[in-house]
């Protein structure tokens, strides 16, 4: 089955309208902006309205996805979405996105949820469906509306976005040469049921978490396809700030050119299970032909999803069919202050009944 | 809101379906049993465009209920490509940036939510194109 072609045929992106600066938030807690701006490399964060969630984003990221292929929804015949903020505890988000793209009913839909590498999940899953020939098309979607407790350290992070992917065995736009997946169990970051916040290890979710499972999970592919740092065009890393994945490129021998690119965090913010998804989505934007891509995400709890994707001449036939996830981060965004932001995400509480 | 209620307009406000005179060509949403044009009673199926222009809109600064939460706020009506007329409210803009005439492009978006235990009802709103 592995000499079976698959790969990208058709990628979208969402990104909301609205951002806040990491000023704006320090201000509030009384905390240090310029130390979240050179420690952690960010600066300001995407956030949903209060009319987004993870529902809407994957269904505009998906609708996306298609305009950059002729594929019909009804030969769809999978819609994975990894989330860890969908809006149901109990009723998925995919049933959602397929009816809304018009690829029910005969069509298998999950929800998945491992932490920020939900989405990278998801298109494993869906990559292995289609070389295994049981779907013509499958649609695999990474998208977070998640949120920091106020005046944590991730309030300055947690973003919001989505990236969808469609995989398919004709017309290929990026194809999937190697995969892996690398897991232990590692309670660096968790949230409890029918708790709002999540919780983290602080710096335990450094060394014995992301960089253990994301450079191993990267070393592992790259020896598996006999490829080395310099054969890459990109690397995108999953990026829970803007410090890790240029020290996890940096530690494996990549040059900073080739992560730029994929790296949108700094600018916004960490989307979790969009993360990795995203930059993928970004450097899709910029490849060409020929290019070889390494995309690794990282979910805490914790493991890595590992790919290599080769760029085809398709790809730039397509770029200009649908926006840019670059364009849409700088284009016309538009600040909160802290109350705007705070009723966006509903972090105020409000009388039974408003 | 129950949620049969709101499942019954599903292909409507999540996938603009619209039906089509089979005699006149004339395209009615939400869909019609019977032609307000030439009064056939069959219809095709049709997906409406998702992009248009504002033809008027109205500014509420008092809303009631939860739109508290999201006062002011537009609705404006869209012409969508084709001629079809759709009221929708419009976000992702300051009121006083929204013009008569301004292209807009319909998102899918959540409409409301009823109550933080019951369902959540998604459609359409116009956005800036």
């Amino acid at each position: 089955m592995k000499n079976v072609k698959v790969g990208i045929v058709g990628y979208g992106s969402y990104i909301p309208r609205n951002r806040i600066k990491v000023e704006e938030i320090a201000k509030v807690w009384g905390a240090d902006a310029p130390s979240y701006r050179r420690g952690l490399m960010l600066q300001e964060k995407s956030v949903p309205s209060w009319d987004q969630d993870t529902a809407t984003m994957s269904v505009e990221a998906a609708r996306r996805a298609l305009q950059r292929c002729k594929v019909s929804p009804q030969d769809i015949g999978a819609v994975y979405v990894g989330s860890e903020s969908h809006p149901y505890a109990v009723k998925p988000t995919g049933t959602i996105v397929a009816e809304a793209i018009g690829a029910v009913p005969h069509c298998h839909t999950a929800d998945l949820e491992f932490a920020c590498k939900a989405g990278s999940e998801g298109m494993f899953i869906a990559s292995q469906q289609v070389r295994a020939g049981s779907f013509p098309y499958a649609l695999a979607i990474g998208a977070d509306t998640s949120q920091g407790a106020p005046g944590d350290a991730l309030e300055y992070s947690a973003a919001a976005g989505a990236a969808a992917f469609i995989l398919g065995r004709d017309q290929i736009l990026a194809e999937l040469l190697e995969t892996h997946a690398y897991m232990t169990d590692t309670p660096d970051f968790w949230r409890r049921e029918h708790m709002f916040y999540p919780k983290h290890g602080g710096r335990f979710t450094g060394e014995e978490a992301y960089f253990r499972h994301l450079l191993t999970c990267s070393r592992e592919i790259m020896e598996k396809s006999g490829r080395k740092p310099k054969d890459f065009a990109y690397a995108v890393f999953h990026q829970p700030n803007g410090k890790f994945p240029y020290r996890a490129g940096e530690m494996l021998g990549f040059e900073k050119e080739q992560i730029d690119t994929g790296c949108l965090v700094p600018k916004l913010g960490n989307t979790y299970s969009g993360a990795s998804p995203l930059g993928l989505s970004a450097v899709l934007d910029a490849a060409k032909p020929g290019d070889i891509i390494l995309m690794v995400s990282y979910g805490s709890g914790a493991g890595s999803d590992g790919f290599i994707w080769k760029a085809t001449s398709l790809l730039s036939k397509v770029q200009g069919l649908a926006p840019k996830t670059w364009d849409q981060i700088n284009k016309d965004p538009r600040y909160l202050d802290y109350g705007s932001y705070a009723k966006h995400r509903g972090k105020i509480r409000m009388n039974e009944g408003d | 809101m129950q949620p049969q209620e709101f499942w019954r307009e599903i292909p409507q406000r999540y996938r603009l379906e619209a039906s089509k005179c089979l005699k006149c060509g004339a395209v009615f949403f939400p869909p019609r049993r019977r032609c307000a044009a030439c009064g056939h009673e069959k219809f095709a199926l049709t997906r409406l465009p998702r992009e248009g222009k504002v033809t008027t809109f109205s500014v509420i600064r008092q809303g009631g209920g939860d739109m508290i939460r999201i006062s002011p706020y537009a609705v404006c009506l869209v012409e969508l490509e084709g001629g079809v007329k759709i009221a929708a409210q419009l976000v992702d803009v300051e009121p006083e940036a929204i013009k008569t005439g301004m292209p807009v492009r319909l998102e899918f978006r959540k409409i409301r939510e009823t109550g933080d235990a019951g369902v959540i009802c998604y459609g359409y709103k116009a956005v800036p194109a």
